[in-house]
């Protein structure tokens, strides 16, 4: 294998890594704002492409389409929370987790039910010939995936840093309790984070669209990937999460370039188990930290 | 500043456990009252049903004019009650600025009285300033406990309370938080304070309660506590069943 063959797969590993990231960085909000892992963080990644599509198909030009439909799922995931979860709060985290388990099977047969069961598609954002970076021909959708996702995540780093918003996130994912008692509302900050965790997931569905097209089934693989990844990302800090994507895409790329093909969905079931019996706090060690 | 709380009949516990039975207590505005007593009394259990985190089972917490009883905590520290928590529950990885930050959380961060309430808090305790970007799980142990009582004052509290904030800290850190209570007291905030350190909480309150199995099993000023042959014999023996 030549350089820009091994660059090509390189550039393949980072587009489905941006997208890998996308979706984890749902997890880890989730996570940090309620300690809850959200099995239907999946569903919101082929709501985003599907009701694009949908909003597309009434007339909608294709921006807009998707603005309405990164919109549209964010109030999913903040109806989601409201309805299913609120009041089960202090339910055991098993209780939880079949909770997302039952709500991403009800968003997906609603989905087939209304969208139908075919593949579905939406033209590149700017369609054209693909872009020569450094020797290698890139598709313009991937450099929209990369743009999209390098805004999102600035937007998410100044989220955090920056607004009040942030900072009571932050402090809700270091302790409950202490964060009530400082006037927190803790519901409203875990109602929030699933508005932003289901729309970061959709923005990532509707980028990837015009790519690889979607349908209703298209949340559990890219599910598994993005848990994947945030375990690798160690569940906490929104960096770590977003290498985490990257190096997760990479692999995945670079197996398929070294070994097989075959095995490409085979990767992130083993960097889960990897990491779960290796290297708990992933990659960085950031998960957990320790309360003071 | 300074209202008073009032807690009548107050029972609280854990699911079915019960822990706290049938309590009467209160602070007036401007004073300052020790809760005393032994391991497990139930002296943190009857904090926190004051502060939201428990629900009671049955009796009445009133905070001035208001019924808080069975508010949830971000509501209660609106209403003007602020807790300094067993183990401080500070915000280990967020830096000194932004634990107090988080304190004025109730408040608009454009908030002129959030800059001096900061100005404040660090005139009581200038550690606050010198480390003010350093995360506080780097803090020692003193300088946490610190930025614990400066986190809860940023609350804006009418009556504060603060369970143990002496444990595990050094003679001159302890010297320097009470002096701060002190101030705060002549100020005119109402103060409840849970010490197992009798001795350092008597000689500091106007008035204190010992707590007994969950049980308020006497009451006074604290300066006949502080003489009770009951309270001397099993609170003040010395350099009492102290901790690790
Ligand atoms: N989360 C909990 N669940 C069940 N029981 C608890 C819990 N926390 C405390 N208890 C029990 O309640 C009783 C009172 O505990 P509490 O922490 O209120 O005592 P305390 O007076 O604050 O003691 P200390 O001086 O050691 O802090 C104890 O018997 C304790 O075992
Ligand atoms: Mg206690």
């Amino acid at each position: 294998m030549d350089a820009a063959e091994f660059f090509q797969y390189v550039i393949a590993g980072l587009k489905s890594g941006s997208i890998y990231a996308l979706v984890a960085l749902g997890f880890t909000m989730v996570y940090g704002a309620t300690g809850i892992i959200n099995f239907a963080q999946g569903e919101f990644f082929m709501l985003g492409g599907v009701l694009a599509v949908w909003f597309h198909g009434l007339g909608l030009p294709l921006p807009v389409a998707g603005i309405a439909a990164v919109a549209a799922t964010a109030l999913i995931g903040i109806a989601f929370e409201r309805v299913a979860l609120r009041r089960q709060r202090s339910a055991s985290p098993l209780v939880l987790v079949i909770i997302t388990i039952g709500g991403s099977m009800v968003m997906k047969s609603l989905a087939r039910h209304l969208f139908g069961p075919d593949e579905l598609s939406l033209p590149e954002f700017t369609p054209g010939p693909s872009v020569d970076v450094a020797g290698v021909a890139v598709e313009r959708q991937a450099l929209w995936v990369w743009g999209l996702t390098i805004v999102a995540v600035l937007l998410l780093a100044w989220l955090y840093r920056r607004t009040k918003l942030g900072r009571a996130m932050r402090a809700c994912s270091i302790s409950h309790d202490a964060a009530r008692l400082m006037g927190i509302d803790t519901a409203r900050v875990a109602m929030v984070s699933f508005g932003i965790a289901a729309a970061l997931g959709a923005l990532a569905g509707f980028a990837v669209t015009p790519l690889t097209q979607t349908s209703w089934d298209a949340g559990a693989a890219i599910g598994v990937k993005g848990f994947a990844a945030a375990i690798l990302g160690g569940l906490g800090n929104p960096v770590a999460t977003v290498i985490g994507g990257l190096v997760l895409g990479l692999l995945e790329s670079l197996s398929v370039a070294f070994v097989s093909s075959t095995y490409k969905d085979v990767i992130s079931l083993v960097v889960l188990l990897v990491v779960l019996f290796v290297r708990p706090q992933g990659l960085f060690g950031t998960a957990q930290r320790g309360k003071v | 500043m300074g209202a008073d709380l009032r807690i009548a009949g107050l029972h609280v516990g854990y699911g079915r456990i019960g822990v706290v039975t049938d309590v009467d207590l209160h602070v007036d505005p401007g004073e300052m009252v020790a809760l005393i007593g032994s391991n497990g009394a139930g002296k943190s259990t009857l904090l926190k049903a004051v502060a939201g985190l428990l629900k009671p089972s049955a009796g009445t917490i009133a905070l001035g004019e208001r019924d808080i009883t069975g508010m949830p905590p971000e509501k209660i520290v609106r209403q003007g009650l602020a807790l300094v928590p067993e183990g401080r529950m500070l915000f280990g990885p967020l830096t000194v600025d932004e634990n107090l930050a988080i304190g004025a959380h109730t408040r608009p961060a454009r908030d002129e009285g959030v800059a001096s309430d900061r100005a404040r808090v660090q005139a009581l305790f200038p550690v606050l300033a010198e480390r003010h970007t350093q995360p506080a799980e780097t803090l020692s142990g003193g300088e946490q406990q610190m930025l614990a009582v400066g986190r809860a004052l940023m609350c804006r509290p009418q009556v504060l309370v603060l369970d143990e904030p002496s444990l595990g800290l050094a003679p001159r850190v302890i010297a320097a938080i009470f002096e701060v209570l002190d101030t705060l007291r002549a100020e005119g905030m109402s103060i409840l304070l849970v010490e197992q350190d009798a001795r350092l909480a008597l000689k500091h309150a106007d008035r204190g309660y010992v707590m007994r199995s969950g049980e308020i099993a006497l009451e006074g000023p604290a300066h006949e506590l502080a003489n009770d042959e009951q309270v001397r014999h099993a609170y003040l023996g010395g350099r009492p069943e102290t901790r690790e």
